[in-house]
């Protein structure tokens, strides 16, 4: 590990001030971060603490949820507000890692933890433009198993790791930041970028922006929401391919829908164009497998992981099936 | 800047890079705590932070500053060995015994989670009160825990025998 400093920030704008530093990272639970930089995938100079920030989830005046971005993931999860309005989200994070994991884990940190591309980690031995701008791709020629089949580019075609983002992308969550210029909110789904050309560049964060808080809208329907989660083993696993729903059926046919994916692309992926093709629909298998049909249509599978477009197809008819409750 | 170690205060690492898994056993020689894989896949690091369980190959020291960490060390008491110790004695909880401190305070965190109500993967009801250990949840709220022996089946039997038992009797 390269030498750092470690400081703690007590508050928001303690952390914003010793931010200024150019070397300076902020620092969660460090379950990302200090394997990353033991890796020397990361260099920071100076570690900013920022655990000291809100730990509290509130209710907002309109009904809908205030997380600090210092809750641990535990703590959400375990939150009697969220397993009962939001269970989708309960669900996706006790799905993620391993108990002693979300125990250290925070809010901010899980946003922004990096891909698990191997070729990204493999500093010594292989080329990758994410931690190395211009130097070549070693997993688009590699062993591509888990990697991206949405929104890919020829530079990169990481996946985004987390669960929870993808329920909170199904939520319509806002993220709250703050930085010396102000603060700003923006929806979860515009938070990560796609690789584009600049792959290393993986958020719409501004050097030294800092999340202060998660807002989850009210949203009755979610009352009724799932997360289905696919892996190589039963537990303690990355996600190959998952699917975040919220249904709201009426009359037979689908009053409101969110669905969101995880493992396929560089950020948690809304299915707008599924939800789209959904509403005002059957609420019947057939559609809903038509609807899968539609968000995977643009699919480019790699050399390895073709399967994920089968696999997210029927995931997604599975999961909207049982939240109809209807058979598949 | 120090923190507790089995009720012990001792200074923190002046170097912020070490972590907790290595103050542990290099700095303060308490070896029970095992290094599997340093990069949090294993769960041999385990150990508990004011009654939380964590992995001490993810942790740095200096970030627990004026927290309580137990470790398996900590767990015997006047010479008795905690209940879930002996447990692990009676049904053959471990073979060569890697992976058995960081199995011992995982269980131990687990059962305190499962207490006050945690949901895991495999909860059914997320609006119940309260949550029954069977065998399947203890397999999830384990999973983090891994053994290359394979003595699965004698650890889960060992923390079912301590924990389901006293759960119950809420
Ligand atoms: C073995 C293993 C298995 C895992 N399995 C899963 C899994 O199945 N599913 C899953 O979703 N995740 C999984 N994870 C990842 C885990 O969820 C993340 O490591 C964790 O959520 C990161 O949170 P943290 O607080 O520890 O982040 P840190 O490591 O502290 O930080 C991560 C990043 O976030 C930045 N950051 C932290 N807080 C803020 C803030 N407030 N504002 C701005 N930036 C901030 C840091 O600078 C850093 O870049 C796994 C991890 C491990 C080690
Ligand atoms: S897929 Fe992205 S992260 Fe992985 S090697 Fe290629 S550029 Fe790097
Ligand atoms: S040594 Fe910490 S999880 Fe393996
Ligand atoms: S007893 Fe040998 S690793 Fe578990």
């Amino acid at each position: 590990m390269t030498p750092f400093t470690f400081t703690r920030a007590v508050d928001a704008s303690d952390a914003l001030t010793r931010a200024s530093d150019v070397g300076a990272r902020y620092f969660g639970g460090g379950t990302n971060l200090v394997d990353l930089m033991r890796e020397t995938v990361e260099q920071p100079t100076t570690l900013i603490d920022v655990t000291g920030l809100s730990t509290t989830i509130a209710e907002t005046t309109d009904g809908g949820l205030m997380i600090g971005a210092a809750v641990t993931n535990t703590a959400l999860a375990e939150h009697r507000a969220v397993r009962t309005h939001y269970p989708v989200l309960s669900r996706a994070i006790v799905a993620g890692a391993s108990a002693q994991i979300r125990n250290m884990a925070t809010v901010g940190g899980n946003l922004l933890q990096r891909t698990r591309c191997t070729y990204f980690y493999d500093v010594e031995g292989s080329r990758c433009n994410k931690r190395q701008p211009g130097q070549g791709c070693d997993a688009i020629g590699g062993f591509n198993r888990i990697h991206a089949i949405l929104g890919a580019s020829p530079s990169c075609v990481a996946t985004h790791p987390s669960d929870m983002c993808v329920a909170l992308a199904a939520l319509d969550a806002l993220v709250h930041l703050s930085s010396v210029s102000g603060t700003r909110t923006l929806p979860l789904t515009e938070l990560h970028r796609l690789p584009g050309e600049h792959p290393a560049i993986e958020t719409m964060l501004e050097p030294g922006e800092l999340i202060t808080a998660i807002e989850l809208p009210a949203m009755p329907m979610a009352a009724r929401s799932a997360y289905r989660k696919v892996r190589d083993r039963a537990s303690y696993a990355f996600a190959l391919v998952s699917v975040a729903a919220a249904l709201e059926v009426e009359d037979g046919r689908v009053k409101d829908v969110r669905l969101a994916l995880g493992g396929v692309a560089h950020k948690p992926w809304r299915a707008f164009r599924a939800e789209a093709a959904l509403r005002g629909g059957p609420a019947t298998v057939a559609a809903f497998t038509a609807a899968a049909q539609v968000e995977l249509a643009d699919a480019q599978p790699l050399r390895d992981n073709g399967f994920k477009v089968e696999l997210a197809k029927r995931t997604i008819a599975a999961v909207l099936a049982d939240l109809a409750g209807v058979s598949a | 800047m120090s923190i507790t170690v089995n009720g012990l205060p001792v200074p923190l690492p002046s170097d912020p890079r070490v972590s907790l898994l290595d103050m542990l056993r290099e700095d303060l020689h308490l070896p029970g705590t095992k290094k599997g894989c340093n990069q949090g896949a294993c769960g041999a690091c385990t150990v508990l932070v004011d009654g939380q369980r964590i992995l001490s190959c993810l942790a740095l020291a200096v970030q627990y500053d004026g927290r309580a960490v137990m470790t398996v060390e900590g767990l015997a008491q006047g010479g008795e060995l905690h209940p879930l110790q002996a447990a692990f004695v009676e049904h053959d909880g471990f073979q060569c015994g890697y992976c058995t401190p960081g199995q011992l305070c995982s269980a131990i965190g687990m059962a305190a989670e499962v207490k006050r109500g945690v949901p895991s993967h495999v909860t059914g009801d997320l609006s119940a009160e309260t949550i029954a250990l069977d065998r399947e949840e203890l397999r999830e709220r384990m999973s983090g825990n891994l053994c290359r022996c394979g003595a699965h089946n004698g650890i889960v039997d060992a923390i079912f025998e301590v924990y389901a038992e006293t759960e119950a009797a809420e």
